[in-house]
């Protein structure tokens, strides 16, 4: 039986309406500005553009705000607006060598060119709250220090001029660059769509499942060879313009994860690789994206592949926050109808077990 | 190099200058030359662009995630067209750089708009960009090793 169930549209009217009214909380408190979210939350802006999968840190701020601050809320807003755009193309790959790095740190080699530069991190901070800042705190002046104009090459491609370390793969000729925005996933996913959807995947999940290949779990013996956040320009090759375009910089961050070696009877022995890249600074996602793309290349090298991080179907369908909460979240959704079936069958399930197990005077007297 | 791929490289390192400025500074120094009439041949648009990455920084290209493209064209009564890309959302700074494109293919005004707009927008990136690289070397890591023990 098909029940129509009305008369909710006024509690869910007034329910948005308690919502902007509690979002904005206090009113004899600030309220906050956009500007205040992309200044002084900017790891949250970090966050929700790489995993809303859009670089634009206005509309971040913004979704971070409407949503409360709960940024898996603020991730699902702003992949929602970027459907209501029209795409014009893509870019041309953007070349992390050549970016203006604020920070690039090596745990493989002390002496690299360029050098260790630590940048704006919470590396070697000691954790500890600091009341300072609570009210008025005004920090020092940046350091500054004569910048050297030499080259910061990527740790890889040093490692690499010596056959110490697999090189990257080429793109094959013609082949187009997958985008699961466009078309279904289909398993086994090759390369480019696996790190696609570890770009875009939740950090908690990445995470999670980076740290079990250290605990055992698919293990490859990880190094970081390099970390490195900055800016990067990004050009578009515009039809109607017929060159590459500048249309401006990024900010990216980039890991390198140097992994245990392999050879074989042709083939000399050498480190692989894993990679993560992400927008913004967001160090903790491209080494957990990093240790994770290692993983699912374990068939492609030849290893077992018997941990969850070593399952690309796995990984790759359960990564995506927008996804899962809108699976794990719908529960809460009316399910009243499909409820009352279950009531209907447990019931008559409930019915038989008591006839069944009724006294056999009972049946006795019955017969 | 031919004259035409000299123009262009010349337009590109403009753009490249343009996209990194506001709006508002790039309207500011547009003010100082007397204009010709100009319309849009294509009123200002907003857009994604998927931006592109590559495996281990140097190998096969990937999808990285999208990024937000304002564009538009502006045509001189003269008849140069001119092209604006910026990212982000701001359409009136992608109309101005096509404006300034579409000048600097000018005859006329070419050297006016490197001189009054791009060379003075430069150069003020050149400090940002030298600032910033100074705050970070800064954070540079000197090694030293302790000596211990005699000889």
């Amino acid at each position: 039986m098909y029940v129509a169930v009305k008369g909710g549209e006024r509690a869910i009217e007034n329910a948005h309406r308690l919502l902007a009214h509690k979002r904005r909380g206090d009113q004899d408190v600030a309220e906050i500005s956009l500007d205040q979210i992309t200044e002084q939350l900017g790891l949250a802006v970090d966050r929700v553009m790489s995993e809303g999968s859009l670089y634009d840190r206005e509309l971040a701020a913004l979704a971070i705000k409407q949503a409360r601050g709960d940024l898996i809320e603020a991730i699902f807003l702003v992949r929602a607006f970027r459907a209501t755009l029209p795409r014009f193309g893509a870019s041309e790959p953007v070349d992390t060598g050549a970016m203006r790095v604020q920070r690039r740190v090596s745990a493989t080699f002390k002496d690299i060119p360029g050098g260790q530069i630590l940048g704006p991190t919470f590396d070697y901070t000691h954790r500890l709250l600091d009341p300072s800042l609570a009210e008025g705190f005004v920090p020092e002046a940046p350091a500054m220090a004569e910048a050297s104009t030499a080259p910061t090459p990527r740790v890889t491609d040093i490692l690499g001029r010596d056959g110490l370390i697999e090189s990257s793969p080429e793109a094959e000729d013609g082949a187009s660059v997958g985008d699961l925005t466009r078309e279904p996933l289909n398993f086994p996913a090759d390369r480019d769509l696996r790190l696609q959807n570890l770009a875009r995947g939740d950090e908690g999940f990445l995470l999670a499942m980076g740290y079990s290949t250290q605990r055992g779990y698919g293990r490859n013996h990880p190094f970081v060879g390099e970390i490195r956040f900055g800016e990067v320009e990004v050009e578009f090759v515009a039809e109607d313009v017929g060159f590459a375009v500048p249309l401006g910089a990024i900010a990216l961050t980039e890991c390198q994860m140097v992994n245990q070696f392999k050879g074989s009877a042709t083939e000399a022995p050498c480190f692989t690789r894993g990679y993560g890249l992400a927008f913004g600074q967001s160090e903790r996602k491209t080494m957990s994206m990093a240790l994770v793309d290692r993983a699912l290349r374990a068939r492609e090298l030849g290893e077992e592949a018997l941990a969850p991080a070593q399952d690309e179907e796995f990984v790759m369908s359960h990564s995506d926050n927008v996804q899962a909460t809108g699976f794990v979240e719908h529960l809460k959704l009316p399910h009243y109808v499909d409820f009352q079936s279950e009531l209907g069958l447990l019931r008559k399930l409930r019915q038989e077990f008591a006839d069944a197990n009724a006294p056999d005077a009972m049946k006795e007297a019955a017969e | 190099m031919t004259q035409h791929n000299t123009q262009q490289a010349q337009r590109k390192a403009a753009m490249a200058v343009l996209a990194h400025a506001e709006a508002g500074e790039i309207a500011a120094r547009l003010r100082n030359l007397s204009l010709p009439d100009h319309q849009d041949l294509r009123a200002p648009e907003n857009g994604l662009v998927m931006l592109r990455g590559r495996v281990g920084g140097d190998g096969a290209p990937f999808n990285l995630g999208e990024a937000t493209v304002s564009r538009a064209a502006v045509r001189l009564a003269s008849g140069e067209v001119g092209f604006g890309y910026t990212l982000g959302r701001d359409g009136e700074k992608a109309r101005l750089i096509a404006l300034c494109d579409a000048l600097a293919q000018s005859r006329d005004f070419g050297e006016e708009v490197e001189r009054e707009i791009i060379a003075p927008l430069r150069a003020q990136l050149m400090v940002t960009r030298k600032q910033a690289a100074e705050a970070t070397a800064a954070t540079k890591v000197d090694f030293y090793t302790m000596v211990r023990g005699e000889g």
